[in-house]
């Protein structure tokens, strides 16, 4: 185990030093793809606002940002899905206790190509088309072809989304082609005329279509009303409550500007912004 | 010896050292990050499982898709690679005059220095939606696709290394063969080739871990379905796109973290068994050519 760690602080250690670590009296926030964007905007802003303070963000995926949290190198995790029972239970062995705090909303529109003349798909369909009982869009009222199934990794934030929203925790298809990024979702749908995929909403673009899910569209006002039935919170995960610098940031992702900032990046904002 | 040459001595030392510790490190993270899963699902589980679903409930870690992926897609980069690689290099070599030596060596080698991600890229946007309309495939995004791209992509591997063998030739060979009446063909085919052919057979296998290895290109053109491909058209998930795509995501020291890792050994036992091989036959070469001369 000694050995072990040397090695692993000797292959990655130098990697990392360069970058402050938590407690250096600057805020590190680390995690989710999806919200680095977002966090990045709002770090900048903030930045600007309180010279002095001094906010690194880094991405890599929520369960990077989560590990580090429970190694204590960040102060703050950005995840796009709620911690897992598995990552509680080592982050309380190692005397943390960490918390979510909500700081934006997402609705995960269903996108299909340009050519498809559907307009609209009930969720029990959507369902048949992600687990594989709908492999035919003519099954579906649409003109026939096979439906070219698009969906981000099954690690992804995104798709454990989808997968419980959407799939009631069912198995994905085998054969979907698995994107690595939303954006790359979007692009094959735009590219595929047989093509359905999932994106968030700030993903939507003249590009591809966004389909009406059991007759519900995929906007601002229907996520915000609990309409739609595919939408998800995004977090912001710190060991206890957040205290000190980390509050004060967080705090300022939630006020009026900082949602104005989750808007401007492509998510929906807790509350409708005057 | 003087006290500035014991310390560059021990500068450079430490320096030629440190790639010896990063591969030690690395082995051993290998195998103590990878061995719980496979003690756990079980090895030949693993190895031969056919379903791949590492976040459901209960998760599933069998890695035979993606291997039969790899496979498929190497295979396929080879078949383009191979007589497009020792192609040029016997033409660069044997046929071309100066002037088009002076340009094309540099290209193939320009070819070879293109980043991985603008061929996935290149692949993504342009190559995949061409050969969808053309061949009017479901989607462009296939093990086809990805192989055309590898193999493009490991041309200048097997180029450059099988140029090297044959510049080792000797000109007697050629001097003897023509003199013997051969014409420029037979000598190349019969004479040449035979006497540079384990320094190409260690380009191939090189030219193999390149592509073995090869993430970014594969992740963005090889659609990612996790399923044992029917056929060269069919959506892939090599070895090495799954833990790009998946480690970020996965939970720290979950069973998914570790299947991540015990992929990555397989990787790594693949491409050492090739790395290796390709090392016997060059020094079975040179010990060859050494005799002769």
């Amino acid at each position: 185990m000694k050995i072990k760690n040397i090695v692993m602080a000797a292959v990655i250690g130098m990697s990392i030093a360069g970058s402050a670590g938590a407690g250096t009296g600057a805020v590190v926030v680390d995690g989710s793809s999806t919200l680095l964007p977002v966090a990045q905007a709002a770090a900048e802003a903030y930045m600007d606002k309180n010279p002095g303070i001094k906010i690194n963000v880094r991405g890599g995926g929520s369960g990077i940002g989560i590990a580090s949290l429970q190694d204590s190198t960040c102060d703050i995790a950005n995840s796009s899905r709620a911690i897992k029972a598995s990552e509680i239970s080592l982050a309380l062995k190692k005397g943390l206790d960490p918390k979510a705090t909500v700081i934006a909303l997402d609705g995960i529109a269903v996108i299909v190509n340009k050519m498809n003349y559907i307009s609209g798909l009930t969720k029990k369909q959507v369902k048949g088309i992600y687990t594989g009982s709908i492999s035919d869009w003519s099954q579906v009222g649409g003109t026939a072809g096979k439906i070219v199934v698009v969906s981000r990794d099954t690690s992804s934030g995104t798709y454990e989304a989808f997968g419980a929203l959407a799939m009631d925790g069912g198995k994905m298809r085998p054969d979907a082609l698995l994107q690595a990024a939303s954006q790359a979702v979007a692009t094959t749908v735009s590219k595929t005329p047989g093509a359905i995929g999932y994106v968030g909403i700030g993903y939507i673009n003249d590009t591809v279509k966004a389909l009406n899910i059991n007759e519900v569209e995929c906007k601002k006002d229907t996520v915000w009303s609990n309409t739609y039935p595919y939408s998800r919170p995004l977090f912001m995960y710190t060991s206890g409550k957040p205290k000190g610098e980390s509050k004060k940031f967080i705090d300022f992702i939630l006020s009026a500007d900082g949602q104005k900032i989750v808007e401007d990046q492509g998510f929906v904002p807790l509350r409708k912004l005057k | 010896m003087g006290l500035s040459d014991k310390i560059y001595k021990y500068i450079f030392m430490t320096v030629a050292l440190s790639s010896f510790v990063f591969l030690i490190g690395i082995i051993i993270v290998l195998f103590s990050e990878g061995l719980p899963v496979l003690s756990s699902t079980g090895v030949m589980a693993f190895i031969f499982g056919k379903s791949w679903y590492p976040t459901s409930t209960p998760p599933e870690f069998g890695i035979f898709p993606l291997i039969s992926a790899s496979l498929v897609v190497t295979l396929g980069a080879m078949v383009v690679a191979v007589p497009v690689g020792i192609g040029s290099a016997l033409y660069i070599h044997e046929i071309a005059g100066v002037k088009q030596k002076m340009i094309l060596k540099p290209v193939v080698e320009l070819l070879g220095a293109i980043p991985s991600i603008i061929f996935g890229f290149f692949g993504m946007l342009i190559v995949a939606p061409f050969l969808q309309d053309l061949l009017h495939l479901s989607t462009g995004q296939c093990a086809f696709t990805g192989a055309l791209i590898l193999g493009i992509m490991a041309i200048p591997v097997l180029c450059s290394i099988s140029e090297d063998a044959l510049s080792v030739v000797p000109k007697s060979y050629r001097e003897a063969s023509y003199a013997l009446g051969a014409n420029r063909w037979q000598t190349l085919w019969k004479v040449i080739m035979p006497a540079a052919g384990s320094g190409v057979s260690t380009s191939i296998i090189l030219g193999i871990s390149r592509v073995m290895g090869e993430t970014m290109t594969v992740l963005l053109v090889t659609g990612g379905a996790a399923m044992i491909p029917k056929s060269i058209f069919d959506p892939v998930r090599p070895m090495t796109s799954t833990i790009a795509a998946e480690m970020g995501e996965a939970a720290v020291g979950g069973a998914h973290y570790h299947a991540l890792f015990a992929i990555g050994l397989v990787l790594f036992l693949i491409t050492l068994m090739m790395n290796m091989i390709a090392e016997y036959i060059s020094r079975k070469y040179r010990m060859k050519l050494g005799q002769d001369v």
